[in-house]
């Protein structure tokens, strides 16, 4: 009879196990905090300045979701990834959602069991040499040695272009974009292959920037995205809607600071509904209707988060490019809030 | 009259299970199994639950697919367009290749130290007493790391050592005009052969057949070396006079492989400093000289305590016995004391070659692509099957320390004392 018990609870507890992991919204709102899987330092995507505070263009999108779901964008707490550990410790769940420069993928969407809550940024594999090596192509890398990070979709692209073009070279396995600029600077490689906006990142952060350029090829396309466990679709709806809020926002003119005035005298009724003082969008995501607007206030729109972490006016110095809203030819393009 | 005490009858009650000492160590045992499985039940059942709840299936079919990546240091041919199963087989082969370099060196340095860690000189014993310190108490990764910048930092990069266009002079200049030492590798002269044998595909492999040649070669030479020494040793057997072996062996070893080196028109290829690396020759990447040198120097330290110790362990009478016979100290050691000290050593000793291989896997450190590089690093990155490659890569790691183990325990049974 005890026996019957103990085996009882066993295979209870063994359902909660298994079961635990679905929903996510509800283990984020109980905790209070979301936690954020993020690169473990790249200027201008994700990096804790000197006093701690993480901050960065895929920082702020942990911060709008968690302003979104728990009410404010400060209670995050930031877990550093490296390109290897990522996928695991969003699978494991011992992250909420991974903002880290991933790329979206067929066989990381399927097979690997995520999902890709949209793009947050669009963009493609680059080269970086040093100046004296006199090299100006990538065609002309043939026999250098490439530091490049495991477990990337740059990994693979990398051999499949060196392979087309009949060039061969020598990988240099590196973890973190901190050990790759660091082998990088000491000459350990030739030349560091990453996300292009990696590699402005990465340069900016060097001493003398100007002694480096980034090769004009971009030899594949890399959409990097927020990403969050397959099978709690509530939960990477929030992730997906609070994303295209920032960039709906962005396309409607609502800022941070004029936010407040058009949520009530706006004649957009799109606007109303991404403001929630029309209809009932949060309610259908499992949120107040609020959601949107302290997403918003939380960093600003898609365009004042670019502008204050990777855009012209910031030591990274990245144009919008095709990183800009699809009304000015690039292509953000978020879905109507209806 | 005696009272006639009936004894009681022997029947078995259920609660003699717990209470009759007969029974109750059968009866913990039971129920102690009978827990332990229904965890191993629990555990199996959950991990299938979570990998349902993720939409995970457990399959070992993501071997077979394309990998995609490449890697620097590889003893068989690979590519991009190698499946996964051969890119583990490359890190296997590389961890293989550290763990029996790394063994090899350790002993050498082991038994070197140890021995000299007992001399009468006092400074010697001193110096290698303060170098066992220092290595068995910092820890290895520490030293993996110390290595590896040593050579990253303190050496040039292959650029110094092309010439200027102008003065045709270069920064540096490679020594004996053979080996380049940069910061990213070691630059030797590789070998190869002009009329080589060809291949043999074996279908998992392609067998080097130059390659087999030389070794056979190799092989039959120290066969015929073993029978000449058999030869002498029955001349001092039978006469009391050993004949000098020395130039026999000599001869034996070098000439027969000197003899199909030349055949085959054997040359080495001196590296030449070519586009951005050099080529021709072989490149030994940095993170393997770093890895191979601390996990020798590092193990050696150990290896030198249990070699101490073995030595130690043999009575001090057998040493004045062999000084009373005249035997000088050189000899006394190798042929009286460290065979006896090899029967403390070697048990001890298998522990640290179990040891030094699985300590090769921090090599993910410095970037060497060994099997925790390939099958648990990258494969299971980019093929997202965690719980599968750690499997089977915990599998590999024991049954390589089972081989060592079992083929160590071998020679141990050879050299312990036996018993008439």
């Amino acid at each position: 009879m005890k026996k019957t018990v103990f085996m009882g609870t066993l295979t209870a507890v063994g359902l909660v196990a298994g079961l635990a992991s679905a929903a996510t919204l509800d283990d984020v709102k109980a905790r209070g905090e979301l936690v954020c899987g993020v690169n473990p330092g790249l200027t201008g995507f994700a990096a804790p300045d000197s006093t701690g505070n993480w901050g960065g263009f895929d920082v702020a999108l942990c911060r709008a979701v968690a302003a979104a779901v728990v009410g404010d964008g400060t209670k995050v707490r930031f877990v550093p990834t490296t390109s290897e550990t990522r996928f695991t410790a969003l699978a494991s769940g011992e992250i909420d959602l991974l903002v880290r420069n991933s790329t979206w993928t067929f066989s990381r969407d399927t097979d690997l069991a995520l999902d890709f809550a949209g793009v947050n940024y669009y963009d493609g594999q680059g080269f970086m040499v040093n100046k004296n090596l006199g090299v100006t192509s990538a065609k002309e890398l043939d026999g250098a040695t490439i530091c490049i990070q495991t477990g990337t979709t740059t990994e693979l692209n990398l051999a499949d272009y060196f392979a087309q073009n009949n060039m061969t070279y020598t990988p240099v396995a590196i973890q973190t974009n901190a050990e790759g600029e660091q082998q990088y600077q000491a000459g350990a490689c030739d030349a560091y292959t990453t996300d292009a906006s990696g590699l402005a990142a990465t340069r900016a952060a060097f001493a003398t920037p100007g002694d480096h350029i980034i090769l004009p090829e971009i030899i594949s396309k890399e959409p990097l995205g927020p990403a969050t466990r397959q099978g709690d679709s509530q939960w990477t709806d929030i992730v997906r809607w609070t994303l295209n809020a920032l960039i709906a926002a962005e396309e409607y003119g609502v800022t941070s600071a004029n936010m407040e005035e058009l949520a009530s005298n706006s004649q957009n009724p799109e606007v109303k509904r991404l403001l929630g003082t029309e209809g009932n969008l949060g309610e259908m995501i499992g949120l107040d209707n609020d959601w949107a607007k302290r997403a918003i206030a939380a960093g600003g729109n898609y365009g004042e988060i670019f502008a204050a972490t990777l855009g012209e006016s910031t030591p990274i110095g990245l144009a919008r490019g095709l990183n800009a809203q699809w009304t000015q030819g690039g292509l953000l393009y978020s879905p109507p809030f209806r | 009259m005696a009272d006639a005490v009936e004894r009681p009858k022997a029947s078995f009650r259920p609660s003699m299970l717990i209470y009759d000492t007969r029974y109750r160590s059968l009866t913990i045992q039971i129920v102690v199994f009978a827990l332990f499985l229904a965890g191993a039940a629990w555990l199996v059942d959950n991990t299938v639950r979570n990998l349902a709840v993720l939409g995970k299936t457990f399959d070992f079919g993501f071997l077979g697919q394309r990998a995609g990546y490449d890697i620097a240091q590889r003893l068989i041919p690979y590519s991009q367009n190698s499946t996964h199963a051969r890119a583990l087989l490359v890190g296997l082969l590389n961890t293989l290749l550290i763990a029996v370099l790394g063994c090899l060196a350790a002993t050498i340095i082991g038994v070197i130290v140890g021995v000299l860690r007992l001399s009468s000189n006092w400074i010697v014993a001193r110096l290698m007493a303060v170098y066992v310190e220092i290595f068995r108490n910092v820890p290895l990764l520490l030293w993996i790391l110390l290595i590896y910048t040593v050579f990253t930092e303190a050496s040039p990069a292959p650029n110094a050592f092309r010439p200027d266009p102008t003065t045709g002079e270069a920064d540096r200049s490679m020594l004996l005009g053979l080996f380049a030492v940069t910061n990213r590798y070691t630059a030797i002269p590789g070998m190869s052969v002009e009329h080589g044998l060809g291949a043999l595909d074996l279908g998992l492999f392609t067998l080097n057949l130059t390659f087999a040649a030389i070794v056979g070669v190799l092989i039959l030479s120290f066969v015929a070396r073993a029978l000449v020494l058999r030869h002498a040793a029955a001349v001092q057997e039978a006469t009391g006079r050993r004949p000098r072996t020395w130039w026999k062996s000599a001869l034996i070893l070098i000439l027969p492989v000197a003899i199909v080196l030349f055949a085959l028109g054997f040359h080495l290829n001196v590296p030449e400093l070519r586009g951005f690396n050099f080529v021709e020759g072989v490149n030994v990447s940095n993170s393997f000289m770093a890895l191979w040198l601390a996990l020798s120097l590092y193990t050696g330290a150990f290896i030198a305590e249990i070699v101490r110790a073995g030595i130690l362990a043999v009575s001090r009478g057998q040493s004045e016995a062999a000084f009373a016979l005249g035997l000088r100290p050189r000899r006394t050691m190798s042929l009286v004391i460290l065979p006896q000290a090899l029967r403390v050593i070697i048990p001890p000793l298998i522990s640290q070659f179990l040891n030094l291989t699985k300590n090769s896997s921090l090599a993910i450190a410095v970037g060497y692509l060994d099997l925790r590089g390939t099958l648990g690093g990258i494969t299971l990155n980019q093929t997202g099957r965690e719980l599968e490659c750690v499997l089977l890569m915990m599998l590999i790691y024991l049954m390589i320390s089972l081989i060592i183990s079992g083929g160590m325990n071998v020679y141990n049974s050879r050299v312990k004392l036996k018993e008439r």
